[in-house]
């Protein structure tokens, strides 16, 4: 099963034509995710990387039957794609693109709340159901079929951490990063309700960061609903008060948002928390080890 | 990005918001003839990038011309300490010469962008002059929120609602619906990500003034706000820092004596924290970008050896898409172009892992390659502990 994504999902390119969508597009295609369809406004007609380009969401679903979008188009027009999308119907919008304004997100949200898209992101790397499915720009290489669902604010940290497991030969079932924005399409709970739900995925690793309070409501959520082991990890333990990382999210203000309050929230909810990045594989293996039986149901 | 107060509040008059009047002065003559002008007693106000000016002794009260240019005099050019600037402090360069006003009240007003709800959200309170950060900690209560629907705006009975609940009344009512209605068309028009007035005050005549201002806008929105993007303040940044967000870089420096350079903002996080773990200080956060391109890579050297607190410099790239062969072409290109002296450890993961490592050690230049993050955190921090 797997979530988001699997081997039924037929995905559309925002953006195609653009040098990073037609990349991320011959690497989908590669690791054996169906691409149908690319849309550029003004393009349409054509062909790129195989499939034929539209010029509009709706007519791309309507002639290919397409139910996932991917959005590689440039920060000013990304809240746009993200709406065209939803008003198709599209039921799971991925949004790639960095630097995308805070109040175009506000307005985002509130037109999909009406409507029933899932979006992820923006700024963030994507989805991916190892050997199902890949959408987005993480290295499919890196990745192994199994059992434990991976959730991220983050781009190559997620690698790092999928890295360590599949070297520890534990697979993913699902990896999912949420983007590193302060407004995003998908929370760390709607990720943790699906992969709790979801019989492939026997175990969790959630990887957070500084800024906002998303890790301490997901630590209350893992508390009260969620049965699977979860490891957790969250970065900026060094970053000074004040000082945005990165990410737009990633900021400490006002004294909220600190490490050692994420962590006190994840092991306060029962999450065993990996002290180094270096050990978040080591970690999972480790808290496997005490569940018995699912540790080799999740191999 | 951060802007002074006069500028927040040349900003904010713009869409209505009652400010006191003003001017800004550079030399202290100026600050005389703004004196002048208005008549009568001014305040002449530090601008800085941080607050708590005022316990610093960068606001001053003065009673006519003479002790305006007196105090200005004072001012400008002070190194200002406060509890934002860190021990360093800063330059004053400019001073705010404003109306001093009879105050009857002082009022709490904020907006900004609630991560959880997705929309705006005003913050109120009657504590003014107080961080909110302390009333949301000692009086959560006395926080008053409305949430603004995008869809619509804010409303007048929201803020009616806010206006009856900050103990308003009359015709003072009717004055706080237009204050905060054009603070948030201003808020909106701007992309702002915090717009905050603290004091908002009442005066004896029963008018609504924003004594303070402080306004934040969203970086990702500049392209769409050109004439806010030109108020950006080179003397209120980090050299360093001005200098990599030119060459779009997205460095931050720190106290420390390790040089990071990372691609991935999280990554890059996770990096400072393991070589404090590894007993270690990080001197800087940097992000080269997913990629980490040659051209990256020799920039991301250039600001990291500008500070000189660093002994020795991590490079930790997971390659992913980027081969690992190309990474360390561009790290040993951009290492012999710079003629880089202090130890280097490089940890590379990803595709032709093994290729790229070949050629960092075949390169003849004084690498250090690390098999994994923990390897190479122990090594970078024994090599900036080593004397040489």
């Amino acid at each position: 099963m797997a979530i988001l994504v699997d081997t039924n999902t037929r995905l559309l390119v925002q953006g195609i034509t653009g040098r990073e969508g037609s990349f991320h597009t011959r690497q989908a295609m590669e690791y054996g995710t169906k691409v149908v369809a690319g849309v550029t406004p003004g393009k349409g007609g054509s062909k790129a990387e195989g499939v034929p380009v539209f010029n509009t969401v709706r007519e791309a679903a309507e002639e290919t039957g397409a139910n996932a979008s991917v959005i590689f188009v440039p920060p000013p027009f990304a809240a746009d794609a993200i709406m065209e999308a939803a008003d198709a119907g599209i039921p799971l919008v991925v949004c790639i693109t960095e630097g995308v304004p805070t109040l175009d997100m506000v307005r985002v949200k509130q037109f999909l709340s009406s409507r029933g898209t899932h979006l992820v992101g923006p700024n963030c790397p994507g989805v991916i159901s190892p050997g199902k499915c890949k959408i987005g720009i993480m290295p499919g290489i890196i990745h192994r079929e199994g059992h434990v669902g991976v959730i991220s604010r983050s781009g190559t940290l997620t690698y790092e951490a999928v890295g360590q497991l599949t070297a520890l030969g534990i697979g993913q079932s699902t990896c999912v990063g949420i983007g590193g924005d302060p407004i995003i399409g998908t929370q760390f709970i709607n990720v943790l309700r699906m992969m709790n739900d979801d019989p492939e995925t026997h175990a969790i690793v959630m990887i957070g960061e500084i800024g906002g309070s998303a890790e301490e409501e997901a630590a209350a959520f893992i508390h009260a609903s969620v049965k699977k082991p979860v490891v957790g990890f969250i970065a900026g333990r060094t970053a000074p008060p004040g000082r945005r990382m990165g990410h737009a999210g990633a900021i400490i203000s006002g004294g909220k948002g600190t490490a050692a309050d994420k962590i006190a929230a994840f092991e306060a909810a029962g999450v065993m928390v990996s002290p180094s990045p270096a050990l978040i594989g080591e970690t999972l293996k480790e808290r496997l080890k005490t569940t018995g039986q699912r540790a080799k149901e999740a191999h | 990005m951060k802007v002074h107060e006069y500028q927040a509040k040349q900003i904010l008059a713009r869409y209505g918001v009652a400010v006191p009047r003003g001017e800004v002065a550079a030399v202290p003559e100026e600050a005389r003839a703004t004196a002048q002008k208005f008549g009568g007693r001014v305040v002449v106000k530090a601008q800085i990038h941080a607050g708590g000016r005022g316990k610093g002794g960068g606001v001053k009260l003065a009673n006519g011309p003479d002790e305006a240019a007196e105090v200005a005099s004072k001012i400008l050019g002070m190194t200002l300490v406060t509890h934002q600037t860190g021990p360093e402090g800063r330059v004053v360069h400019r001073v705010l010469v404003e109306e001093a006003l009879p105050i009857a009240r002082e009022l709490y007003l904020g907006l900004v962008v609630d991560r959880t709800a997705g929309r705006p959200v005003f913050m109120a309170s009657t504590e003014g002059g107080v961080e909110i950060e302390v009333v949301a900690t000692e009086h959560p209560e006395k926080i008053l929120k409305e949430f603004v629907d995008p869809a619509v705006g804010f409303q007048a009975f929201q803020a009616r609602k806010l206006a009856f609940g900050l103990g308003l009344e009359g015709e003072t009512v009717s004055e706080a619906v237009r204050f905060f209605s054009a603070l948030y068309r201003a808020f909106e028009a701007t992309d702002a990500s915090l717009a905050e007035i603290n004091p908002l005050v009442v005066t004896q005549a029963g008018k609504l003034l924003a004594l303070d201002a402080k306004m934040n806008f969203d970086d990702n929105a500049l392209f769409r706000h050109p004439e806010i993007r030109e108020l950006r303040d080179p003397d209120e940044e980090d050299p360093l820092e001005l200098k990599a967000s030119r060459s779009s870089l997205n460095y931050i420096r720190l106290d420390g004596e390790v040089g990071c350079m990372v691609n991935g903002a999280g990554l890059a996080m996770a990096t400072m924290d393991i070589i404090q773990y590894a007993g270690g200080s990080p001197a800087n956060f940097l992000d080269v970008g997913g990629g980490a391109s040659e051209e990256q890579v020799r920039r991301g050297f250039e600001i990291i050896l500008g500070d000189p607190n660093v002994r020795a410099v991590l490079i930790n790239i997971f390659g992913g898409i980027m081969r690992c062969d190309i990474v360390a072409n561009g790290v040993v290109s951009a290492t012999k172009t710079l003629g880089v002296k202090i130890p280097i450890v490089v940890r590379l993961e990803g595709t032709n892992v093994e290729l790229g490592q070949k050629i960092l050690r075949d390169s003849g230049l004084n690498f250090t390659v690390a098999k994994n993050m923990r390897d190479a955190a122990e090594k970078v921090v024994a090599l900036s502990k080593a004397k040489n």
